[in-house]
């Protein structure tokens, strides 16, 4: 869906993306990892041809963009860094003059502009205050009223900066259950985000950018196989320690490492001996510990 | 996309208080003239005054001189410097452009909406100056709409020539009003600050009246935006002076075009970061 080779983009003397090599497949929940001013949302500007490369290609949807931008952005939805809207226009008008501003399509035709729009805003949550001018809106209604606006196109691809942000906790789970909604409908997703966690969540696949680059590529699953080491809780450690003689790499108070991964026979080797296991898994890393792994510590700039 | 730009500046509150202040000031003034007496005497003040105590219907091209050295580029150029800049700061350029409107389409909408304001604008003001120009002013036996108008030349105007001739000086008030325009719409290319756009059109404006007043820069009095602003004047004179009104014409339509050039080939490559 999403293909780059090569992208580079220099601001200057900033080299803002360089040599990303991006692969989004059709299916995909892709989260795009970064810390703030790591080019996540050059990245974004360049996919969806806002801000034109130093050099590489995109490819979005199987078209060269941005030479097939009219072909390419009417099948893709998206919020980039933030959300928009004319303050002084009530939040459904503002989506009903934001469809009229582009090209009509079989998706978005003018005789279902009323429909559709009402939909969106019912989608997001805003049916109740759709009338209300934007500027009284609160962070976390314009942030509704932005996926909303993407959701309009009724799009193949879904590029989404950020869209969690201003939003409380309930606000979060509501979109993300929208986000996997619609991905088990069939809408790709590219889910751009410094949040860890919303990304573990949901994603099937990610890509960790550092200072431009693009350290880390792959499916989320395979990022998390078991690391052949099993975890193990004891109160009864320093006895566990002493009967598994050399295969525990770690001990912190009643957490062992344990070398092995099979926690099946692991279990059954110290429940047969009388000790107590409180909690027994195979080691997995979380996608904090990955992305620490990937990236630099000062990667801020 | 062009009926979707008029429809968002003609249902702005801003761009019709615009206008209303612009109408202000010519109001006041003929109050004013019609409560004193008091009329500049010929040869001072803006052009037209004198006259308008014998015929109101001549404050049409007098409200229209009022607001045009100041006035009327001012609102022109806030308008046309918000056009881009505008959408950049609200952040609604980069949703605009991926929804997609194209970006020569984006900025012809633009540049369509500005003239509509302009010509909007210059229509109105006139339209008023004419209406408080009948009410207030030019009562007595010469203010029926058939009576005769002295010309500049000193020569009498029929009612007849009167309404043409101030409906060319609306047409070229307005055409004036373009060079402003593009100037404030190439400066939104460049800036995200509409602001600044608009300061920098004005900026522009003020620095060629200013230098219409040197002796020295006579070499290039011919070529300064502002040069032919006035020279509607000349159609009021019997017969019409032609010569300096066309030379105004062609000079704004150099400046719009070479300016309009400028401010596409840096909006059609830019990178949009707003």
């Amino acid at each position: 869906m999403i293909t780059t080779r090569g992208l580079t983009k220099r601001f200057g003397s900033v080299l803002a993306v360089d040599g990303v090599d991006l692969d989004v497949r059709r299916g995909d929940i892709y989260g795009f990892l970064g810390a703030n001013g790591s080019g996540k949302t050059t990245t974004v500007r360049l996919l969806l041809g806002l801000v034109l490369a130093t050099s590489g290609d995109i490819s979005v949807l199987d078209e060269p963009m941005p030479k097939s931008a009219r072909r390419v952005l009417p099948r893709v939805g998206a919020l980039v860094e933030g959300p928009a809207a004319y303050g002084h226009m009530s939040g459904r008008a503002n989506l009903m003059l934001y469809d009229a501003a582009g090209p009509a399509s079989p998706r978005r035709s003018r005789r279902t502009r009323g429909k559709r729009v009402d939909e969106a805003l019912a989608t997001v949550g805003l049916d109740g205050v759709g009338r209300r001018p934007v500027k009284a809106y609160s962070l976390g209604m314009r942030q509704r009223l932005g996926l909303a606006a993407a959701l309009l196109a009724n799009a193949e691809l879904l590029v989404l900066d950020e869209p969690t942000n201003g939003l409380d906790p309930q606000g979060i789970r509501e979109i993300r259950e929208l986000i996997l909604q619609l991905h088990a409908a069939g809408t790709t997703v590219f889910l751009s985000s410094h949040l860890l966690a919303e990304i573990e969540q949901m994603c099937t696949r990610v890509g960790v950018l550092d200072r431009g680059r693009l350290v880390l590529q792959d499916d989320l699953d395979a990022l998390q196989r078991p690391t052949g080491r099993t975890i193990v809780r004891t109160p009864d450690a320093a006895s566990a320690v002493a009967m598994l003689d050399g295969r525990v790499e770690l001990r912190e108070g009643d957490r062992l490492v344990v070398r092995g991964s099979d926690a099946a026979s692991l279990n059954a080797l110290l429940v047969g001996r009388g000790l107590r296991v409180t909690e027994l898994a195979a080691e997995r890393r979380t996608l904090e510990e990955i992305v620490l792994d990937v990236t630099s510590p000062e990667a801020a700039r | 996309m062009i009926v979707i730009e008029l429809r968002k500046l003609f249902r702005r509150p801003r761009t019709w208080l615009t206008i209303a202040l612009l109408d202000l000031l010519p109001t006041v003034v003929a109050i004013l003239i019609a409560v004193t007496h008091v009329g500049p005497r010929p040869g001072q003040g803006p052009a037209f005054l004198s006259a308008v105590l014998a015929n109101g219907s001549l404050f049409a091209v007098a409200a229209l001189a009022i607001v045009l050295p100041l006035f009327l580029p001012v609102a022109v150029a806030v308008i046309a410097g918000d056009s881009v800049a505008g959408e950049a700061q609200s952040g609604m350029l980069r949703y605009l452009l991926i929804r997609p409107v194209g970006r020569t389409r984006l900025l012809a909408a633009k540049l369509v909406a500005t003239f509509a304001f302009v010509a909007v604008a210059v229509v109105i003001v006139a339209a008023t100056g004419y209406l408080v120009g009948r009410l207030f002013l030019g009562h007595g036996s010469q203010a029926s709409l058939s009576a005769a108008v002295t010309s500049v030349s000193g020569s009498s105007l029929t009612p007849g020539q009167i309404v043409w001739r101030t409906i060319i000086t609306i047409g070229y008030v307005a055409f004036s009003m373009l060079g402003v325009a593009a100037m404030a719409l190439f400066l939104s290319t460049l800036t995200d600050s509409p602001l600044s756009a608009s300061i920098g059109a004005l900026a522009f404006l003020i620095g060629s009246s200013l230098l219409l007043t040197l002796d020295a820069a006579r070499a290039i009095l011919p070529y300064l935006p502002t040069r032919y602003w006035l020279s509607f004047i000349d159609l009021f004179r019997d017969p019409i002076l032609w010569r300096n009104v066309e030379r105004g014409v062609a000079l704004q339509a150099i400046y719009v075009v070479v300016l309009l050039g400028a401010a596409w080939a840096n909006f059609a490559t830019k990178d949009i970061k707003s």
